[in-house]
């Protein structure tokens, strides 16, 4: 083999990659607002993006489908670049916030509030925080015996995840009557979602951009090894703390706004690692983009497929990531 | 003292309360050679594991230039030594150059991108390794030999004072294990790294380096140059083997071969 550059290293296509995957946003963004029982045309959504003129047609596109499809972009980059994080801090493919139990543990302390002390429920996302981050203790305090081992994280993250899900489940079955679409907040839905989730999980997003943005060279020392990571500098404990406090809030804000929405930080950073490698510089960008495309594309695909009849966006979440999932065990 | 750059006191550690290195005391003067060698289960890794401060001791310090590295900034140390560990393995697939590259992190604040002279410094590693014409392949695309020089490259990119190496010969076949025991006594010569390192083949540890450091049971059981160990009881009572010893021709160092297994 010669010293030829792999295609996957060069710029230009990384670049072209990452300018495919914003284009890719934008037309499931426009999508999302166009279909629906209330069809409205493109140039129609366009106009109606910069001249609010009080039509039945306008009422639809900004109190309804604009919020939800911003709503499910952001839910999107969120637990995509938490996907992305653990699997790097886990040194796991497989690690994903649903998988693992991070999302049930945000997803438990938040309905615990919902429904037993909804006079808090400014607190949930706070509340789904310590939950997911407690998944992560668990997890370590378990999995940990001189060093980050992938199969006891990932059979360490089952065990939690069915534990918090359990938790759920109880939690839904003792305070049934005070639990409304119990549902869809087990699979992760957007409908009769609005602005008041976007202004919630938004800081959240702009957080996780940044931080990731600015730490990506950590994290590819990082998935060097422990050992090797050390001997070049880096304070391996505080970045794998840093990093996996951040993954939690990002899929604590996430499961908050929208309930338990599985597969996203799986296949979301596994697709960008096809097309251009395990580099976190691109890594991280390119699956916020895809993640936010994907979520919007299934959310409206989910909302329209069976119309009227809406389906939770977390069923074809699940119908995608599943045979993701095998295939991934069986590479 | 003057040119003491390393000092072990007292080291002691292991793992879960069982001691696997007792007591370990040494000194590393800048520009020499120093091979850890000893049977299996000796704690050779371990002392190595403690001195790259990837694991904690139980007592005792490593001093660097005076200063305790555990309580020292880790990007300091790492300004200081490189480390090569044994076992590489990675879910990284980076380029080689990438990988060269990430040798220069200690020396660039969290906000910065490379400068001209990082640049400059991982294309000298790179030539100094002989990876020049590997820079743009992937590392799990190499071969064996190739990977652990890509690795020394990524070390010495960090322009260490002391230079860790882990074994650095296990895995690889006779040309590559002797092509990387040249390469590690060039960077000694040329570039003045002091090279501390663990070695299994005890004819190589004879050959490359100026100082031996003998571990039995956990302890230091001798230490000194190449002759006067070789010379000492040390193959019977701790490798266990009778040998005839010779002197290399070439360069006038011990060699040997093992005869007999002593039960």
């Amino acid at each position: 083999m010669e010293n030829n550059r792999s295609i996957r290293d060069c710029t230009t296509y990384r670049l072209g990659v990452l300018l495919v995957l914003l284009a890719g946003c934008v037309f499931a963004f426009l999508l999302g607002n166009v279909v629906g029982t209330l069809q409205i045309p493109f140039r129609r959504v366009l106009e109606l993006l910069f001249h609010a003129d009080g039509s039945p047609e306008w009422k639809a596109i900004w109190n309804i489908r604009l919020p939800r499809m911003i709503l499910a972009g952001l839910v999107g980059i969120n637990l995509a670049l938490s996907g992305s994080i653990l699997q790097g801090v886990m040194s796991n493919p497989l690690a994903d916030p649903s998988i693992i139990g991070i999302s049930s543990g945000a997803g438990l302390f938040g309905i615990f509030i919902l429904v037993v002390l909804p006079q808090y429920q400014t607190l949930v996302p706070f509340f789904a925080f310590l939950g997911a981050m407690l998944a992560a203790i668990i997890i370590y305090s378990l999995a940990w015996k001189g060093g980050i081992h992938p199969t006891r994280i990932i059979l360490a993250g089952v065990a939690v995840s069915a534990l918090f899900n359990a938790g759920i489940s109880g939690t839904l079955v003792f305070f049934s009557d005070r639990v409304h679409g119990a549902l869809t907040f087990m699979n992760g839905s957007l409908s009769a979602r609005s602005w008041g989730e976007v202004e919630m999980i938004l800081p959240y997003t702009v957080v996780g951009l940044v931080l990731t943005m600015l730490f990506s060279r950590q994290m590819n020392i990082l998935i060097l090894g422990d050992d090797v990571a050390r001997g070049l500098g880096l304070n391996v404990e505080l970045t794998r703390m840093g990093f996996t406090a951040l993954a939690a809030l990002l899929a604590a804000s996430a499961v908050s706004a929208v309930g338990l929405l599985g597969f996203v930080g799986l296949i979301v950073p596994h697709s960008i690692r096809l097309l251009m490698g395990n580099d976190y510089k691109v890594l991280f960008p390119g699956s916020a983009l895809l993640g936010a495309a994907l979520v919007m594309l299934s959310d409206t695909f989910a909302r329209t497929i069976f119309s009227p009849v809406e389906i939770p966006v977390g069923i074809v979440m699940a119908v995608l990531g599943v045979p993701f999932f095998l295939y991934l065990l069986r590479r | 003292m003057s040119n003491v750059i390393m000092q072990v006191n007292h080291l002691s550690a292991g793992y879960q309360g069982h001691k696997v290195i007792e007591d370990i005391s040494f000194q590393v003067e800048q520009g020499k050679i120093y091979s850890i060698i000893g049977p299996n289960g000796c704690g050779k890794t371990t002392l190595m594991r403690a001195v790259s401060r990837n694991i904690r001791p139980s007592a005792g310090q490593v001093l660097l230039d005076g200063e305790n590295i555990f309580k020292m900034n880790t990007r300091k140390v790492a300004r200081k030594v490189a480390v090569l560990s044994q076992s590489n393995n990675t879910m990284s697939d980076v380029s080689v150059r990438t990988l060269v590259q990430y040798g220069r992190f200690a020396h660039m604040a969290w906000w910065q991108g490379r400068s001209a002279q990082d640049e400059r410094i991982v294309d000298w590693a790179l030539e100094k390794t002989g990876m020049a014409d590997f820079a743009n392949r992937k590392i799990n695309a190499l071969s064996g030999g190739e990977r652990q020089r890509a690795w020394i490259a990524m070390s010495i990119a960090q322009k260490p004072e002391i230079l860790l190496l882990d074994e650095p010969t296990t895995y690889l076949d006779i040309s590559h294990q002797l092509e990387i025991m040249e390469l590690v006594a060039r960077l000694n010569r040329e570039e003045n790294i002091t090279i501390l390192m663990v070695l299994h083949d005890i004819n190589h540890a004879v050959r490359y380096s100026d100082e031996l450091i003998v571990l039995q049971d956990h302890r230091i059981y001798r230490q000194g140059d190449p002759w006067s160990i070789l010379s000492s009881d040390v193959l019977e009572k701790v490798f266990r083997v009778q040998a005839q010893i010779t002197t290399d021709s070439e360069n006038g160092t011990p060699i040997f071969y093992a005869k007999a297994v002593i039960r």
